[in-house]
């Protein structure tokens, strides 16, 4: 190994990763495939003292596994994590033309082996924009029901090729501690390419399609996630348009994956020529259309986000009217909504105890070894019976419930 | 002049110099075990008929009133850190001293900031020989490359203190930069154009040294109330354009955090100390200077008003959100020992249960008592934390000097220590096998507090008792280091450093509790 003289002019064929003084936890690197000579690595790095003979090794050993003999190449790094250095490095190489030589992919996380139950909770989704990798490690903490890397809207298209990698390493080797491990894919053909370098490595429990207008444009998806050969893959389409919500119908049913359905309002709203407006009564007849496709096809209908994160009391207010038009979720864009969402989608005291009385009345019949519930002279259908256990599990993740419940009362 | 100590081992395993700028060293015993004897220091008897009976003692310049305090090669000269970055005061001192062709000075400042780098000339030129007290910025930087010629000594608040009462450090001059004095040298901090608050951190100077000068850019009339400064102890008065710019004492380190994590972390601390039983009525606390204290002091107001329960008394670094605790009824009193920001300044002139306090009431170790064990509950930062609970609050992983101790080390003696701190920054891991400088002992380190959870420290069984039944997600402290590891993709190298100690970090009782190597 040759550390080379500074070569900040040097124009690099290959390069990916943001640039200069100001990058935390990412890096920049540049690679040009030489004729000879081996590699040639200059690296300069805020985290030199601690982690500059990790940097070197992980980065001459990914060059081999990428397929590179011979390459001049420059890291400069702001403390990336290794997940998005080893993606940076490969978007690098990627980008010089040279194919690449195999999968070179960071530790997998145990949560990237499992795939997510199709009517888990859904409440809230953060949105972490695709090629911002500082933002990925710490997302678990705010407790999300799901993170969403995001390559579609937050990425530029001409970053669209090196952000799909970050994320792929991300959803394969990141700890979200337990949330939903989501991904927004392009539309078109881009979105496919997206689920091609996605779907392979794992790590995915669900997709979100943009912008949909078609069920034929679900169809295709689920026909490459089973040629790619995943079977557990949850899909939940956005709509985004006026065509796409008047055939919300026909896109809730078009596919077994489908869990859910959503609509983004920035878009629908410009199709339409309409402001959004706080009161969003613009918007509530598709609001609504899209809670009565996804109740008729058995799918949770989850709501758009509420885009002024400064503002609580306008994000609590607009979850709860959410709920109660039916909406079972709410995108999230900071951390700091989340537990406003969760307090929002919070159970009612009422609810709590009605729910708490008929998983008594399970229970003892359960002990009792009688198949049927009753509650006074009630009886109470199975599916009232899980809507009472769903609830009182809810209630009790938000606090308004002690675990031992049943037995302290 | 080399610096080739001879090392002991202390009581916390750290190899130490048992020598330090000619004076002995006395490698730390453990807590509480070291016991001086003797008699406090003593400044030269003066008399009246060597002072102007008109009381008038201004001189022209600070030029001029160095030159009459017969300053001399060696001698030490101690400045001040009321403005925080916004000093104009030290700089001109040492200017000044250039002037009249003065060499080999220690300065002795109570901290030092990023606007005094141009001591760096003067350590290069000759005029400053080392500097005693916190080494921020370029002045870390350069004591750690080993081109300072005396060691660095780093000591806290409290440790100033007791260094000077103690005789360690005789003060040969002490330069008080004045928001508002009168001719007589009666000085205080609270009003003026460039009110700052308090001057505590000068009066242990003004009762010790064996001369002091006050400089003020607001000249009142005979007498000037209240007098922080006695001007009984002053030789001489010098009027300048500006002594500081009081804006900039909120510097940095005194704005709310914005960050969803930090905020995390401030909200995990304030459920702790509400969970844990900490939180009930007449409590007290303190928490620092830093955006994630600053929050953790919102949260916890939330939660007092929630739970119907007021503080007996909060110690400040006062700020705006201290203030308004003590404005809308909260607490009583703030024992105030620096102002954070202006709302503070003005609550202490305006508001008789806002205390202003000096190193002496509050931190000083050998005193007859402190307030700082009186309180329930401090909220500290630390740039590292260990398996021991050991805490750094001077040097980063890379070895180089970078923050001061500040009150850090005395407040460790509070009931309920906590260290709120991110469990690694930007792929610089915080917790760690064992800290690069140990100025903290685990035994006074009760909870780390990180994004990831709590970690009480084992030898508080009561608190971990305490947190049962508590969602507060609490997490062993090696496990947390584990996965800082696998986030960070393993442990970090170790710095590579000389053998030449270039600072040592003195205990809150004088003793040196560790040292800083020079960076290659």
């Amino acid at each position: 190994m040759i550390e080379a003289d500074s070569k900040t002019a040097h124009e690099y064929p290959g390069a990916a990763g943001p640039r200069g003084r100001e990058v935390r936890s990412d890096c920049w690197i540049g690679v040009e495939p030489t004729a000879s000579g081996g590699f040639e690595l200059e690296v300069s790095s805020t985290v030199e003292p601690y982690y500059g003979l990790a940097i070197r090794e992980l980065v001459l050993e990914g060059a081999a596994k990428l397929g590179l003999e011979h390459a001049r190449i420059r890291v400069e790094d702001g403390g990336a994590y290794p997940f998005a250095l080893m993606a940076r490095l490969e978007a690098a190489v990627k980008r010089t033309g040279h194919s690449i030589g195999g999968a070179w992919m960071p530790e997998q996380h145990p949560d990237a082996r499992t795939s997510s139950a199709r009517d888990r909770r859904r409440r809230s989704r953060l949105y972490l924009p695709g090629d911002q990798p500082k933002l990925f490690v710490n997302a678990g903490l705010h407790r999300p029901d799901g993170v969403i890397l995001d390559l579609e809207d937050s990425v530029a298209p001409s970053d669209k090729d090196a952000a799909r990698v970050v994320v792929r390493n991300a959803l394969h080797a990141v700890d979200f501690m337990g949330a939903e491990r989501m991904v927004r894919i392009n539309q078109g053909e881009l979105g496919l390419e997206d689920l091609r370098e996605l779907v392979p490595h794992g790590g995915v429990h669900l997709v979100l399609l943009p912008k949909v207008e078609d069920p034929e444009e679900v169809r295709t998806v689920d026909r490459l996630l089973s040629e790619l050969g995943d079977e557990q893959i949850a899909l939940m389409p956005i709509l985004e348009s006026a065509r796409g919500v008047l055939a919300a119908q026909a896109i809730a049913a078009a596919s077994g994956r489908n869990v859910a359905l959503t609509i983004g309002l920035e878009d629908y709203t410009a199709d339409l020529g309409i402001a959004k407006t706080d009161a969003g009564s613009e918007s509530l007849w598709a609001r609504s259309m899209v809670v009565h496709a996804a109740r008729a096809a058995g799918l949770q209908a989850i709501d758009s986000v509420y885009s002024d994160f400064a503002d609580e009391v306008g994000l609590l207010a607009s979850v709860r009217e959410a709920k109660s038009i039916g909406f079972e979720g709410k995108g999230c864009i900071h951390p700091r909504q989340i537990a406003v969402v969760h307090d929002g989608f919070a159970p009612e005291a009422i609810e709590v105890e009605k729910a708490c009385r008929i998983v008594r009345a399970f229970r003892a019949a359960e002990a009792e070894g009688r198949g049927v519930v009753s509650l006074g002279t009630k009886m109470i259908d199975p599916p009232v019976v899980k809507r009472a256990l769903a609830t009182v599990a809810l209630a009790i993740d938000c606090g308004q419930l002690a675990r031992d419940w049943e037995e302290t009362e | 002049m080399t610096i080739t100590a001879e090392l002991a081992r202390n009581a916390v395993g750290r190899d130490v110099p048992l020598e330090i700028n000619g004076r002995e060293g006395v490698p730390f015993r453990g807590v509480g075990q070291y016991r001086p004897d003797g008699a406090k220091h003593g400044p030269p008897i003066r008399s009246c008929a060597d002072y102007p009976a008109s009381g008038d003692k201004r001189v022209a310049s600070l030029r001029e009133a160095l030159e009459r305090c017969g300053l001399r090669d060696g001698m030490t000269i101690g400045t001040h850190h009321h403005f925080r970055n916004g000093d104009l005061v030290a700089n001109e001192v040492f200017d000044a001293a250039a002037q009249l062709g003065a060499r080999d000075v220690r300065w002795f400042p109570s901290a030092s900031f990023p606007c005094h780098e141009p001591m760096v000339g003067h350590m290069e030129s000759g005029v400053i020989h080392h500097i005693e007290g916190s080494l921020n910025g370029p002045l870390g930087d350069y004591a750690s490359r080993g081109k300072m010629r005396g060691m660095a000594v780093l000591r806290s608040h409290g440790g100033r203190w007791q260094a000077i009462q103690d005789g360690e450090v005789k003060v040969d001059i002490a330069v008080i930069a004045a928001p508002t004095a009168d001719c007589f040298g009666n000085a205080t901090g609270d009003r003026g154009p460039s009110a700052c608050g308090l001057l505590g951190f000068a009066l242990a100077d003004s009762m010790y040294a064996d001369h002091v000068i006050v400089v003020t850019d607001n000249l009142v009339p005979f007498p000037c109330l209240p007098w922080q400064i006695q001007g009984n102890n002053v030789d001489f008065v010098v009027e300048v354009e500006r002594v500081g710019v009081p804006e900039k004492i909120v510097s940095g380190t005194t704005v709310v955090t914005k960050s969803p994590d930090r905020l995390l972390i401030a909200e995990y601390a304030a459920r702790f100390v509400r969970d844990s039983g900490i939180l009930r009525d007449g409590f007290s606390f303190q928490s620092g200077a830093g955006g994630t204290s600053l929050a953790f002091g919102i949260y916890l107001k939330e939660m007092m008003l929630e739970a119907g329960v007021t503080a007996s008394f909060v110690r400040g670094g006062s700020n705006q959100y201290l203030v308004e605790m003590l404005e809308e009824g909260l607490t009583p009193y703030i024992l105030d020992g620096q102002t954070f920001d202006l709302d503070g300044v003005r609550s202490m002139r305006e508001n008789a249960g806002h205390q202003n306090t000096s190193p002496f009431t509050s931190y000083n170790y050998h005193g007859k008592g402190n307030f700082a064990s009186l309180v329930d509950a401090c909220i500290l930062g630390a740039t590292e934390v260990d398996l021991d609970f050991n805490a750094n609050v001077v040097t980063h992983t890379d070895g180089r000097l970078l923050h001061g101790i500040g009150g850090w080390q005395n407040c460790l003696t509070a009931k309920c220590t906590i260290l709120a701190v991110p469990s690694f920054r930007n792929r610089i891991p915080v917790v760690l096998d064992r800290v690069t400088t140990v100025c903290g002992p685990g035994e006074l380190v009760d909870v780390v507090v990180t994004e990831r959870g709590v970690s009480i420290n084992p030898r508080r069984p009561d608190l971990i008792e305490a947190m049962r039944g508590s969602d507060v997600p609490l997490i062993e402290i090696q496990d947390l280091k584990r996965e800082v590891e696998r986030i960070c993709g393993g442990p970090p190298q170790r710095a590579a450093t000389g053998d030449r100690v270039v600072a040592a970090i003195q205990w809150v009782d004088g003793t040196t509790i560790d040292c800083v190597r020079q960076v290659s």
